[in-house]
């Protein structure tokens, strides 16, 4: 069997200011017809720039520096944009991460559909528009034709992803190259279009280049793995063999890192071909510590505890009443969180588990409902100094480290505020001297503190957050999907470092995610949520082997099937 | 990178700045920033460099009135671009008239920066009826044309002095009148900027922190609206002198006793049918070398601050 598409020696640079950074560097792979390749690694591995420089849309100043890419026998990485452009689009179909931005909102699906047919197929308007209904109908989009004159804001986010696979497969091409395809999508989209590409993939005879940072994307439906580490091809075979018994370190760690849903792990297994080795936190003499002065004595009870409480947030704004939309986001929920416990809320993404967190946190004002912390109900508007020193011992860790840090200030200046603010030293050398504490506590090296946060990481900004939160002295810490913008690599180091503390500390947390293996392995408890409301509350062994509500069931079946894939 | 930054000194770490690398390899920039700076320096320095004190009586002979630039015939070598109808050295009142320009242009777009980001960033961070209001009062006063706004203000702030003191405080009522006429664009930018600022989770974690309100707008906030503010700034000094000159050529802005640019065109186009070019043509070319310099250098800042551009 000829190979479809052959990249040999394939390198590309970036040439930049600082001298020239080689993305890709000698990477060779092929795809056979009929085909899926996974092309996998983490945020800066260069498996993006693979696929671009494919269909030769590589950002400038990007410039494929050597090597050749083969497709269906003839070189194209020398084409002109004119030549390139009729392959585009006819012979190769492209997926974009992102529905929302990939298809123009000013342009109804049916005329987005005729107008690469009639381009790439030189067929009229009439039968473009058969052929489209055809498209539709075959990624699964149920009753095509009236569907055909509505435009993309009336679509659901997975019925968008299929609308772009369909215009990805107008010109009848040979190879599909899915840049994230599912990256924007809930778990439970994810799977149907991963399903749909497959079935796509084989029915066509088609060549698929899936690229993704998603081990669990690639079990679920690549037929080869290709893995990239810093520009460079490291690993490439068979999806069993890689997955099972991978030869380089970097798929090793990579392998193991991904948490596992089945089973509870004390720690999570760190990528050490990347962060070498970590320590576990410690601290000498908890008891004496700048941190655990001042903390409540209460060891035992509830900490939080939530009553019927409800939010709307409104939609379409108008003088009356009737003409008011609102959308419930938080709707009758109590739970009740108990001291020293790891409580975890999962459920997808516009269920309101944000919106509960910030609401628990006091950065929203819910409509009705109660919340109580530490015996303290904090929504009534008396004593409002008491509710303030109970507002402080609670404190958040946000999802996207690259918003969560004011980019004007110091590292030192942001972990110090707070303790500044609270006068909870006597002088400012005590201060100095705790916020290097706070700053080594959480695995950093002093000599940051005089820097910004864009010279961080995002996982090293994640770690200042931490330390910043912890400079309250809190004793419940919310953590909202606080490793969701990382790699993998850098998450089991962070979700380390947050077990460590809530252990040392003996904090209670609140931890929200949308990841099960996640949640297994970090919280005691956990709430399932749906659409504003709570499902089900239990143990988290027990939910994860015994779910009794089907929302429950129903998510947990969508969990990707790591266990298929370790031995 | 982190790493080398330790062993950079502070000059090598601010050239490393992406910004100021772009304005290094930006020519245009580099032109009009030093266009910009030798004006305001020649205007600032004018006392000590300009050949003659145009404003003391004692320098000036009507004799030497109405002489052409020295280039020309008739023209004097003691006056490089001539004298005006007084006698009074065209280089020196354009030194003079410059620092009057500028310094009016400097105070006005301070006056509407301070103005507009404060009413700005309150309206951002608190909304509701209060952002209506202040927005709706910003969106009145932009359908009247700026300049009938300034001219205004102008009238209504010479009025009310008494006239001993109209001359003295000429040059504050038009700051005052150009500022107040200035803060609506302010006070969108740094409305905008605000509410985009205001929803990172940077401010909902000074929130928790405890922090009160003020504290969170003046550390957190202020700080990262700024850098559009600047660039409105600095296109908006360009439209304050503009707006200077525009007055005083009406004859509602700086008294010609003390002239700034925009009063000397004013004086020297009635002289210009009688064939004097030279008293209304160099404090003009000067005028218009200092705003496009300026607005160079805005056009330029706003690329290089504008993440989307790049």
């Amino acid at each position: 069997m000829t190979n479809l598409l052959e990249i040999n020696n394939l390198s590309v640079d970036f040439p930049s200011r600082r001298g020239q950074v080689a993305a890709v560097n000698k990477v060779s792979i092929e795809v056979a017809k009929g085909e899926v390749l996974g092309l996998v690694g983490e945020s800066g591995a260069g498996k993006s720039t693979v696929g671009n420089s494919i269909i030769n849309l590589l950002e400038p100043p990007g410039y494929i520096s050597g090597g050749e890419i083969i497709f269906n026998g003839n070189r194209i990485d020398q084409l002109s944009n004119e030549e390139m452009r009729k392959i585009r689009g006819a012979k190769i179909g492209t997926i974009f991460q992102d529905p929302q931005t990939s298809l123009n909102p000013l342009m109804t699906i049916g005329k987005q559909l005729s107008e690469t047919l009639i381009e790439t197929l030189k067929i009229s308007g009439s039968s473009a528009r058969e052929k489209s209904i055809e498209l539709l109908d075959s990624v699964g989009i149920p009753n095509p034709e009236p569907r055909l004159d509505a435009y993309p804001h009336q679509f659901s986010g997975g019925m968008r992803q299929r609308v772009v696979i369909a215009l990805a497969l107008a010109g009848d091409p040979d190879l599909i190259i899915a840049d994230e395809p599912t990256t924007a999508l809930d778990v439970s989209i994810q799977k149907q279009i991963l399903d749909l590409i497959k079935s796509l993939c084989k029915q066509r005879n088609l060549g698929v280049i899936i690229v993704t940072h998603d081990i669990g994307v690639i079990a679920e439906i690549a037929d080869r793995v290709a893995v990239m580490y810093n520009g460079q091809l490291v690993e490439q075979g068979k999806v069993e063999q890689v997955l099972q018994k991978p030869k380089h370190d970097y798929t090793k760690s990579l392998i193991s890192a991904v948490p596992s849903g089945d089973q509870k792990l004390h720690r999570f297994t760190v990528v050490d071909y990347i962060d070498g080795s970590e320590e576990k936190v410690t601290l000498e003499n908890v008891s004496e510590h700048w941190l655990s002065k001042n903390k409540s004595s209460e060891t035992h009870g509830t900490a939080v505890s939530v009553k019927n409480l409800s939010i709307e947030f409104a939609i379409r704004q108008a003088l009356f009443r009737k003409n008011r939309i609102s959308l419930k986001a938080v709707d009758d929920v109590s739970i009740e969180i108990q001291t020293g416990e790891s409580f975890g809320l999962v459920g997808e993404s516009g269920s309101g588990k944000s919106t509960l967190a910030r609401l628990i946190a006091g950065l929203y004002t819910p409509k009705s409902g109660d919340i109580t912390i530490f015996g303290h109900n904090v929504l009534q508007k008396t004593q409002k100094t008491k509710t303030s020193l109970i507002r402080r011992k609670m404190q958040m860790i946000f999802q996207d480290p690259y918003s969560s840090l004011n980019s004007r200030m110091t590292v030192e200046d942001i972990i110090s505020e707070p303790i500044r603010f609270h006068g909870s030293t006597e002088n400012s050398s005590e201060t100095l001297k705790v916020v290097r504490d706070l700053i080594s506590f959480v695995g950093m090296p002093s000599t940051s503190l005089k820097k910004y946060p864009h010279e961080f990481s995002g996982g090293q900004r994640q770690r200042i957050s931490i330390a910043r939160a912890l400079a309250s002295r809190p004793e419940i810490l919310i953590c909202d999907e606080p490793t969701s913008a990382l790699d993998v690599s850098v998450q089991a180091n962070i979700l380390n470092l947050l077990k460590d503390l809530q252990e040392e500390l003996s904090l209670t947390m609140l931890f929200i995610s949308h990841d099960l293996p996640v949640i297994r392995q970090m919280c005691d408890r956990v709430a399932v949520m749906q659409n504003g409301k709570i499902c089900e509350i239990a143990e988290t062994d027990k939910l994860f082997d015994h779910p009794e509500h089907d929302y429950s069931k129903h998510l947990l079946g969508l969990m990707p099937r790591m266990d298929l894939f370790r031995l | 990178m982190a790493k080398t930054d330790q062993s950079k000194s502070r000059w090598q770490r601010f050239l490393d700045n992406d910004i100021v690398y772009s304005f290094f390899t930006t020519p245009g920039a580099i032109i009009a920033a030093t266009i910009t700076f030798v004006a305001i320096t020649a205007a600032f320095a004018a006392p000590l460099i300009a050949p003659y004190n145009p404003f003391d009586p004692a320098q000036i002979s009507l004799w030497d009135g109405k002489l052409p630039p020295a280039w020309s015939d008739g023209g004097s070598s003691a006056y490089l671009l001539g004298t005006d109808n007084q006698g009074r050295d065209m280089l020196s009142t354009i030194l003079y008239g410059g620092r009057i320009s500028i310094l009016v242009g400097i105070a006005a777009v301070f006056l509407g920066m301070l103005l507009g980001v404060t009413l700005g960033v309150i309206s951002g961070y608190f909304g509701g009826l209060t952002d209506t209001i202040i927005m709706r009062i910003a969106d009145v006063q932009l359908t009247i044309p700026g300049i009938l706004v300034a001219i205004l203000i102008n009238g209504i702030g010479r009025a009310a002095l008494p006239l001993e003191l109209r001359e003295e405080f000429a040059i504050y009522v038009v700051i005052v009148a150009i500022g107040l006429t200035d803060w609506p664009q302010f006070a969108r930018v740094a409305r905008g900027a605000t509410l985009v600022e205001a929803e990172k989770e940077y401010v909902q974690a000074a929130k928790l922190i405890g922090l009160p309100k003020f504290t969170i707008i003046l550390r957190h906030i202020l700080p990262n609206t700024l850098r559009p503010v600047l660039v409105i700034a600095t296109i908006g000094l360009a439209l304050a002198i503009i707006a200077e000159a525009t007055l005083s050529f009406l004859g509602q802005g700086i008294p010609p006793t003390t002239p700034s640019l925009g009063t000397l065109i004013r004086v020297g186009n009635e002289f210009l049918f009688s064939g004097l070019w030279w008293i209304t043509f160099f404090p003009a070319i000067a005028l218009i070398i200092l705003v496009f310099s300026v607005n160079l250098l805005g056009d330029w800042m706003r690329d290089a601050l504008n993440p989307k551009l790049r």
